[in-house]
């Protein structure tokens, strides 16, 4: 074992061998620095992974309020403070007519906050990853299933984690090398 | 409960012998290995040959003004406006399919939506072209946005034509926005099948490093499903604007407030009829039988009656509305569009909206994907023709007598319909090309499903 490992990769045929596999992992192995990967979002993986809760909610909401009451405050702004102008005896302050286009601004601020918090808490756009290097791995964005061991797990032993991955029975185990 | 049919008799909604490896053999070969046919390179090219009509016409229209087009006093609003309506109203019917029948778990949606919001995406671009060149002076389209200027120069807020301007901002970078994410899934799928560095590199950049991490499979879902339900919002929020457009003018025949609901109820219509014109020959040429099975067809074709049948009951309750209240204005506008010079509009809408669609409920002709390809085609035909007299028929005869006058098309109004169709056709036909035109992730978390109810009985 010369070079520093990344982590440990076991590859599974379907979405239940791997949910059993991080139960094992997590439960048997004592193991903190797991990642699964899978074609498609598979159930149950937030509680199989003990993963706490994502947050992109709370930032959309705040996109939503944050967009909406902008454009709110810009329309009164514009028309009662900087440039009241009277037309036709209408009030300055239209409160029911400002509120289309900050509907419209609460709903992009809050779906452009969302893409930023999904993007940035998956630390996205990444060029370059350890994993890209394995051939085998571009069959996990097809129709197989990964769960990855990683090499700053303070329990990590390559010799045992790879053990300890031989009996869960996955189709193959192989190591990914830190770039 | 022995009325219902058992969910079983249905036929599947993919067929039962695919596995994962075949979704994503079949959907990522159909664009990263199939050579490039006859056929979609005669259609690539006529459409860019429309796409040089539209050209030609954007300049001719920036150096000679809008005296290229037919309009005049009292139809100041024609051709333009009909093509912005019905281009928008196109794009709601792929976000309505994307959103909505996410939220209400229609499963079956999932081979759709991808190329229904891409549809969407091409359609509110191309739409987005209309407004702006009527503007007059085009170039000053900037001066609707609030930007600090030393004209001391604010847009009206109060006119439903600024609402408009927000709405379409918000829907198509919303549009944009929620199909990019949704897409990086199957983009990364399509780096990692590339048979050669190029497209390797290509998609590799585009799916910005998506792995399928359990964690970022989380987030995505969860943004999914929240600009889902704010996408549902986006449609009948925007089309409602682009009918209040219409309702904020005291033009009779404009001046309803049944427009709003008309409208959203048109778009989806429209929406319906476009993804089956799509969706058909995609289906055929691209081998994606399995996926997209007579069942979608279907049920896109009953969708399509649905909505049909809220637009036929708004035009009957239009004209019933005008009879009814014997407004004299009101009676005055109505007569002229059954029986008047702009007649054959309105019959040609009912021939199409209202008659043809009726076939639809029979299941033999839900069954033929011929006949449904033909009505749906009819529909959008229909649809562009209700715009047309909803504008024009309301405009020709307005309040004085002395001003009434036809509108006649130009060379020109006719150049810019049939380009903004070839643009459309140009960016799905490099669509089909270049992007993954159905949800790969979105099959295998359906196959997954079934799966799962197959290991539990």
């Amino acid at each position: 074992m010369s070079a520093r490992l990344h982590g440990l990769l076991a590859e599974f045929a379907d979405e239940r061998q791997l949910l059993d596999a991080i139960r094992h992992a997590r439960a048997g192995g004592h193991y903190s620095a797991i990642e699964a990967y899978s074609p498609y979002p598979v159930e149950g993986m937030d509680e199989a992974l003990g993963a706490h809760r994502v947050c992109v909610a709370p930032w959309m909401l705040l996109g939503a309020i944050g967009g909406g009451t902008f454009t709110y405050w810009l329309e009164w702004y514009s028309a009662v403070v900087n440039y009241p102008i009277n037309v036709g005896g209408r009030p300055l302050f239209s409160w029911p007519a400002f509120i289309p286009p900050a509907v419209e601004m609460t709903i992009l601020w809050a779906v452009l906050f969302g893409v930023g918090a999904v993007l940035s808490g998956a630390r996205l756009p990444r060029v370059r990853h350890p994993l890209f290097e394995s051939h085998e791995f571009e069959r996990a964005t097809s129709d197989r299933f990964f769960l990855l061991v990683r090499g700053d797990d303070p329990r990590f032993d390559a010799q045992v984690a790879q053990q300890f991955l031989e009996t869960l029975s996955p189709l193959s185990v192989l190591e990914v090398p830190e770039e | 409960m022995s009325a219902v049919l058992p969910r079983d008799t249905l036929p599947p909604v993919i067929a039962p012998d695919e596995t994962y490896t075949s979704i994503s053999a079949k959907v990522s070969d159909a664009t990263l290995r199939r050579p490039t046919g006859w056929l979609w390179i005669g259609g690539f090219l006529l459409s860019l040959l429309a796409c040089a009509l539209l050209f030609v016409g954007t300049i001719w229209l920036l150096y000679a003004g809008l005296g290229i087009f037919g309009l005049n006093i009292p139809v100041a609003w024609s051709f333009f406006i009909a093509n912005y309506v019905w281009w928008i109203a196109i794009g709601m019917g792929g976000t309505f399919i994307s959103a909505a029948m996410f939220l209400t778990r229609q499963g079956w949606r999932n081979s759709i939506n991808r190329f229904a919001e891409a549809m969407t995406v091409f359609a509110v671009s191309v739409s987005g072209i209309f407004p702006i060149l009527h503007l007059g002076r085009p170039w000053f389209f900037y001066w609707l946005f609030p930007y600090p200027d030393v004209m001391n120069l604010w847009p009206q807020w109060r006119s439903s034509l600024e609402w408009d301007f927000w709405a379409i901002l918000a829907y198509l970078i919303v549009s944009i926005v929620y199909w990019y994410v949704g897409t990086l899934p199957d983009l990364a799928t399509f780096r990692d099948r590339a048979p050669t560095r190029v497209q390797a590199r290509f998609y590799g950049l585009l799916s910005l490093g998506w792995r399928g991490e359990a964690r970022h499979w989380m987030r995505l879902e969860q943004f999914n499903l929240i600009t889902a339900g704010l996408a549902v919002t986006l449609v009948f929020s925007v089309h409602s604007m682009v009918a209040l457009d219409f309702s904020e003018g005291l033009v009779p025949g404009w001046h309803e407030t049944i427009f709003p609901p008309f409208f959203v109820a048109g778009a989806l219509f429209s929406g319906f009829a476009m993804v089956l014109v799509l969706g058909i020959p995609l289906r055929k040429w691209f081998g994606f039988e399995a996926y997209l099975t007579e069942r979608h067809i279907g049920n896109m074709a009953k969708m399509m009656l649905a909505a049909g049948l809220f637009v036929d009951y708004s035009y009957f309750s239009e004209i019933f509305t005008a009879f009814y209240s014997m407004g004299k204005y009101d009676v005055a506008m109505t007569m002229p569009r059954v029986v008047g010079p702009y007649a054959w509009v309105f019959w040609g809408t009912i021939l199409f909206n209202v008659v043809l669609i009726q076939l639809l409920w029979f299941p033999r002709a839900r069954r033929s994907t011929a006949v449904v390809f033909v009505i749906a085609l009819g529909v959008l035909v229909g649809m562009w023709l209700e715009r047309f007299m909803l504008i024009v028929a309301s405009l020709y005869e307005d309040f004085l007598p002395s001003a009434w006058g036809m509108f006649w098309p130009t060379f020109w109004d006719i150049a810019f319909l049939i380009g903004s169709i070839g643009l459309f056709f140009f960016m799905f036909l490099l669509f089909t090309r270049l992007l993954p035109m159905l949800s790969m992730f979105e099959l295998r978390k359906l196959l997954a499903a079934r799966r799962g109810g197959e290991a539990q009985r």
